[in-house]
């Protein structure tokens, strides 16, 4: 039942998306803040959307440690399969 | 300059703000006159930004208290009350707060900030769990960094996210810590406390109430949030602070919990810093002592904040969603946040801009704050002042979108 990791993948491209309210070309090595201009309550927002879509719970010090996208696809991942 | 190459945007946005003289983040009074006046670059201005919720700054009686306190005490203790020693201020500060909640049990910190981090990051501990409200404020995210727990933000207000978010933990070995606030500073709203104390009770964790912006403000006796809402036995911890209602500097927690004074030898924010000083002690002591017997002054801060929180909605502004002494104009952009802010100081009126990250959703807020100190005229003045600016920037209507005698007949 765990997510395939191109599931995920696609989940937290809509969900980086639906948070920046713009069309915009994203892959793993997008940096979230730097690359995108989110700011850190925004990217915890967005987070949210991943946690309540996988039912996991992604503590805010892994959050900081997440600069890519890969980086997040990754950490999701390792949180899903350690359910 | 490669040290601060990383500050280079936030450098970038700092001196459009200085270049243009006027800097909502670097405003500095050159007098303050009275809790609801002050001048700035020579000239009066009405104070409508300071959070002097009950305007107990310039309180006789606490002024006496803090001249005596220094007098015979001196200017300052010089060191940690666990190093160096309590003085018997501290110690009789904490009973009449202890006193003032019905519980057993206070410690005082040195700033309301301290507070929150010594608190939060002593309660929880590596296996435990804080759950935060995302609209949390900056000292309670520090605090639950300076910690070893994992945290996890659950939605603003949301009992039902909380709920959702504890049953994910719920396999999850460890103390969970729920951490919610009174008023919210940015916006003014409350929270649903019984509603989270339900959830609370479900999942068996503990809760911790911020009420920074609601002591002196909120419940039948000025002690907050958690009176009004009628669930104070549910609540294991109170934090506060004394920079708002009572006019000082500090902060403290109040609890019931058996053994909560071993916080004081593990809570490092509360053990490595100098403690309060005398001054500031007594003038803490007294102002609460004022805040007990003059509810008069609750009275007249919600009427002035029912009056500039109706008369910015009858205007036409976005407001939060109830009349706090926190009200906020949601602007559409910083930089009409920025606009807004300095016609009013050039008209004499003195608010705080507010901007993402610091608010939530990623709104730009012009935000005021108003006292029992605030005549009815001022209050008036203040609105009429916000009429002229909204309309100069066609942020509301020509005319009010409702008049005053039909929003009263319609409540």
């Amino acid at each position: 039942m765990a997510n395939s990791e191109e599931q995920i993948r696609s989940l937290v491209f809509d969900a980086l998306r639906a948070a920046l309210e713009r069309p915009v070309e994203l892959s793993d090595d997008t940096n979230i803040t730097e690359g995108l201009g989110l700011d850190s309550v925004a990217v915890m927002d967005f987070v949210m959307e991943i946690e309540d879509a996988l039912d996991i719970s992604i503590p805010l010090d892994r959050i900081a440690e997440v600069k890519t996208v890969g980086d997040l696809i990754a950490t999701a991942r390792d949180l899903k399969g350690n359910r | 300059m490669a040290l601060f190459d990383k500050f280079a945007p936030l450098m970038r946005q700092f001196e459009s703000l200085e270049s243009t003289g006027y800097n909502p983040f670097n405003v500095s009074f050159d007098r303050v006159l009275s809790p609801t006046e002050g001048v700035i670059a020579g000239r009066r201005i009405l104070l409508l930004g300071t959070n002097n919720y009950l305007g107990l700054t310039y309180d006789p009686d606490v002024i006496d208290a803090a001249v005596a306190a220094t007098r015979s005490l001196g200017a300052g203790t010089t060191g940690s009350r666990v190093a160096n020693g309590s003085y018997g201020g501290h110690r009789q500060l904490e009973r009449h707060l202890a006193d003032f909640y019905g519980r057993q049990h206070c410690m005082v910190f040195s700033t309301g900030y301290q507070a929150n981090l010594g608190i939060l990051s002593a309660l929880a501990g590596k296996d435990d769990h804080l759950i935060l409200d995302a609209d949390s404020h900056a000292s309670i995210y520090d605090g639950s960094r300076l910690g070893h727990a994992q945290v996890t933000r659950f939605r603003h207000n949301d009992p039902d996210d909380l709920d959702n978010r504890l049953r994910r933990l719920a396999d999850t070995p460890g103390d969970k810590v729920i951490v919610v606030e009174g008023i919210y500073s940015m916006l003014g709203d409350t929270a649903p406390l019984r509603e989270f104390v339900e959830v609370k009770r479900k999942w068996g964790a503990y809760l911790v109430v911020d009420e920074a912006h609601s002591l002196g403000v909120l419940g039948r006796t000025g002690r907050g949030l958690a009176e009004a809402a009628g669930v104070e036995d549910e609540v294991d911890f109170v934090v506060g602070t004394f920079s708002k209602s009572l006019g000082g500097i500090g902060g403290f927690c109040v609890s019931d919990m058996d053994g909560f004074d071993i916080l004081r030898v593990a809570s490092r924010p509360y053990m490595f810093t100098a403690s309060l000083p005398p001054a500031v002690v007594a003038a803490v002591t007294e102002a609460l002592n004022q805040l007990r017997h003059r509810p008069a002054l609750r009275q007249q801060l919600m009427d002035n904040a029912r009056r500039f929180h109706a008369g910015l909605g009858d205007l036409g502004f976005h407001v939060g969603p109830e009349a706090s002494p926190v009200v906020s104009a949601i602007m559409p952009d910083p930089k009409t946040a920025f606009a807004f802010w300095t016609r009013l100081l050039e008209a004499g009126l003195y608010t705080n801009v507010s901007l993402p990250p610091a608010t939530p959703k990623g709104l730009a807020l012009l935000r005021s704050s108003v006292s029992a100190a605030h005549s009815r005229s001022q209050i008036d003045h203040a609105l009429s002042l916000f009429a002229d600016t909204g309309r100069e920037l066609g942020l509301i209507p020509a005319e009010p979108v409702a008049q005053p005698e039909i929003r009263a007949a319609a409540q």
